[in-house]
């Protein structure tokens, strides 16, 4: 009798030893989560990538697919801005994009980024639609792919998708005299 | 200046609440009516110094103090007063402030109410209790003052985001905090009948109500969430498994679970430990609701400012009180929660269990569906997002067991039922095949598992309609269970036979869906006292030449500056019209969505009848059905 009441009270310390380590695996965890630098970028890493990785996404009226490497090859160079209407540096940059959608070797291809459709929409039309295509990435996951920080971030690129220029944060003059320096050469 | 004495009397709260700890600690020992009465005392000015921090806050917003930073984030001038005053809880500090306003409410509530109980149950679960008031007020007056004052102060406010100003969201808030704060003293009860060894039929009894009161207005907040997510987001959905909507569904499964296991302990005095584990697990949900939408750490990649020292300290006060419980139910386990009776196969308490054991099936798929992102992302970087599919894929194959054994369980008896074959039985399944029969005749469905899950389905509601008419019956669980079988029903109707076309048309264009054409007449611009909108205004002649009118708008708000959609809704008894115009850029086109989907009111109305049978049960006074 008192040798089980033994066994059983060292099963009951052996089980709380276990919830307790789990316990604070989970705050752990957690608070990792909490703390974490909430800005990552698998393929920017080190910046060793050079090119953009290829991918589709749908366009942002139509639903239809879209190929990046097929609309690239419209113009010698494209900027790909990352956007999302509840951000609000993207409302700051939109006049900017806009004064570059009328250069011939350039075009502007919108990703909106974890947005609502209507929402969406809605800010293209208030604050005007710099993009030759609007692309919709609902659940953000081609954006982190690209190595995106957050909202907004800008990538020129060249036909080949070889990264010329990556801006982390809304465009200023300054980006935009470079990125004119860097159509012109 | 007043938001002075708005922070003050917070802080004076803080100050009773630590009095009232005291005097109860000091009261347990000895036996003191006087103390007694001075928690009381305390109790009563803890709540009314929140009381006072709750009207200065709404005064503030009422008169547009925007020396006030809350008021001047979140309010504007022009704002109409209801949803000034709404305006409130639309904010991180504000609704704090209504959690503390619930939470020291309740507490004297159950003072006040349970002056027939041991006098040392209800000392530990004031003890209990107030552990928790300390922790949300220091919260509150440490990361989230809501009176933080500006200098100079500015002429105008920034406005409430237009999608809050909704009066379905705008209730939602209070209604919802009701339910969860409700689990707080659920939670301290177990914990303090743990400690005095008072888990028994009588605790389990007066245990209830608070469980069917949280029970109950959990499913309002989440029905008005619903609603709003339905008629202001503009997407024709009303639940997305979005982890916002499902850290309010997994304290309502857990709920769920305690509210047939507690009728057990009352009537058997059985599952004494799984109760008390259930009561933990709810509240614990409640509060890990509150780390995971306050804390920000749901979004992995987003620009709002978030404070993490927010997120840190509710994470510890969650982690100190699952600690807490933990150690409470190990030392106190043993000693008072021995189970000795046996159950038998055949009997309501098998039932109560295997309802238990789905609800914590399907808890367990939320919090991991809604959770396992984050561990991820922690330990190997990678992200992942988990969306309907995933739900789907787990729960529904899950619901068909679940609703058969919903529809037998409540015929059992306590202790034993005895299995005797009757007549009625074949009638049950010859009029459930009938029904099953036209109803998958006239949707012409071919799925097999959702001619199965309609045929589960027709069988608990008609097993269930006959038990209104048995005498001594519960007619309040019959409700309840009615109501939630035609939930089901109407989602599954509803997201098997809903229709949607999207076009760019011009105005005076017309397109045909299924049986109607719709036309698109004219525009028309309307201006509010906030917005002004542009109006469509629809035709929709279905093939008996009946016309239906639509007036779908987009409204742009004046502060802050934003559009959004409304969608016309045209609500019928069999299916809702919906549609929703956007404007295209540079061009004559609008875009417009339209889409029929039919039992969407049953929903509504479904859910509904859940909470009439929750409200009947909180005020019913017959209490010994068999």
């Amino acid at each position: 009798m008192e040798a089980h009441l033994q066994f059983l009270a060292k099963k009951k310390i052996t089980l709380s030893f276990l919830i307790i380590a789990f316990l604070v695996f989970c705050f752990l965890i957690l608070n990792k989560a909490l703390n974490k630098d909430k800005t990552y970028s698998p393929i920017f890493q080190n910046e060793k990538a050079t090119y953009l990785p290829n991918f589709n996404l749908p366009e942002l009226f139509s639903s239809n697919e879209i190929v990046l490497s097929e609309i690239i090859k419209e113009r010698e160079f494209s900027l790909i801005n990352i956007w999302a209407s509840w951000c609000v540096p993207c409302r700051e940059e939109n006049d900017l994009l806009k004064s570059l959608s009328n250069i011939s070797s350039l075009q502007n291809i919108g990703i909106n980024y974890k947005d609502k459709k209507k929402n969406s929409i809605n800010f293209l039309n208030d604050y005007g639609n710099p993009f030759k295509y609007n692309l919709a990435d609902y659940n953000g996951t081609e954006s982190i792919n690209l190595g995106a920080y957050g909202v907004p971030e800008t990538f020129l690129i060249n036909k080949n998708r070889k990264i010329l220029l990556k801006i982390i944060g809304p465009i200023d003059n300054d980006h935009i005299k470079k990125i004119k320096e860097i159509i012109n050469d | 200046m007043l938001s002075n004495v708005g922070f003050l009397s917070l802080f004076f709260g803080l100050i009773s609440s630590f009095v009232v700890f005291l005097y109860s600690v000091l009261n347990i020992k000895k036996n003191s009516l006087n103390l007694e009465k001075k928690i009381y005392k305390f109790l009563t000015l803890q709540f009314f110094f929140v009381v006072i921090s709750f009207f200065i806050l709404s005064y503030s917003f009422f008169i547009s103090d925007f020396s006030n930073a809350t008021v001047y984030n979140n309010s504007h001038s022009t704002k109409p007063l209801f949803y000034k005053i709404t305006g409130l809880w639309g904010n991180h500090e504000g609704s704090l402030l209504l959690w503390l306003l619930v939470l020291t409410s309740f507490i004297l509530f159950f003072f006040f109410n349970s002056k027939n109980e041991i006098k040392n149950f209800r000392l530990y679960t004031v003890i209990f209790h107030q552990i928790i008031v300390i922790g949300f007020f220091i919260f509150v007056l440490k990361t989230s003052n809501p009176f933080d004052t500006l200098f100079p102060i500015p002429p105008e406010g920034l406005g409430l985001n237009p999608i809050l100003q909704d009066p379905a969201l705008a209730i939602h808030p209070p209604i919802l905090y009701v339910g969860y704060v409700g689990t707080s003293i659920i939670f301290a009860s177990a914990l303090a009948a743990m400690v005095t060894g008072y888990v028994n039929s009588i605790w389990a009894k007066n245990l209830k109500k608070w469980v069917l009161i949280s029970w109950t207005f959990l499913t309002g907040g989440i029905l008005l969430g619903s609603i709003w997510a339905y008629y202001e987001l503009g997407w024709g959905g009303f639940w997305f498994w979005d982890p916002v909507e499902n850290i309010s569904l997994m304290p309502w499964l857990s709920l769920t679970a305690l509210l047939h296991c507690i009728s057990t302990l009352e009537k058997r005095d059985l599952l004494k430990s799984w109760s008390i584990i259930l009561c933990i697990v709810t509240f614990m949900l409640s509060i890990t609701g509150t780390f995971l939408v306050r804390s920000g750490i749901l979004n992995s990649v987003h620009t709002f400012a978030n404070d993490p020292s927010r997120g840190i300290y509710i994470l510890s006060f969650l982690f100190i009180l699952i600690f807490m419980s933990f150690v409470i139910f190990f030392i106190f386990e043993s000693k008072n929660l021995e189970n000795k009776k046996q159950i038998f196969f055949l009997s309501k308490e098998t039932s109560v269990l295997i309802n238990n054991w789905f609800m914590i099936y399907f808890l367990s798929v939320v919090l991991i569906g809604t959770v396992y992102p984050i561990f991820l992302d922690v330990i190997t970087s990678e992200k992942i997002s988990v969306g309907p599919p995933f739900y789907n894929k787990l729960l529904i194959p899950f619901l068909v067991p679940f609703f058969l054994f919903m529809s037998v369980g409540p015929s059992m008896n306590w202790i034993k039922t005895n299995l005797k074959f009757k007549v009625s039985y074949i009638y049950y399944f010859l009029l459930t095949s009938i029904a099953t029969g036209i109803t998958v005749y006239f949707l012409s469905q071919k799925n097999l598992l959702t001619i199965i899950l309609i045929f589960s389905l027709f069988f608990l509601i008609i097993k269930t309609l006959p038990n209104f008419l048995k005498n001594n019956t519960n007619n309040s669980q019959n409700l309840s269970h009615l109501g939630f079988a035609m939930l089901m029903l109407s989602i599954l109707f509803n997201s098997v036979t809903s229709t949607e076309i999207i076009k760019n048309i011009k105005v005076g264009d017309s397109f045909i869906s299924k049986n109607e054409k719709i036309t698109f007449k004219k525009v028309r611009t309307e201006e509010e006292k906030n917005y002004s909108s542009i109006i469509g205004i629809f035709e929709i002649k279905n093939n008996n030449n009946e016309i239906i009118k639509l007036n779908p708008a987009i409204r742009i708000y004046n502060q802050p500056v934003v559009a959004t959609s409304e969608a016309a809704i045209k609500t019928t008894l069999f299916k809702d019209r919906f549609i929703t115009i956007n404007l295209i850029k540079d061009e004559q086109l609008f875009n417009v969505r339209y889409q029929n989907k039919p039992f969407m009111i049953w929903i509504w109305i479904s859910t509904l009848i859940i909470i009439f049978g929750g409200t009947f049960a909180i005020f019913s006074k017959k209490k010994n059905y068999p």
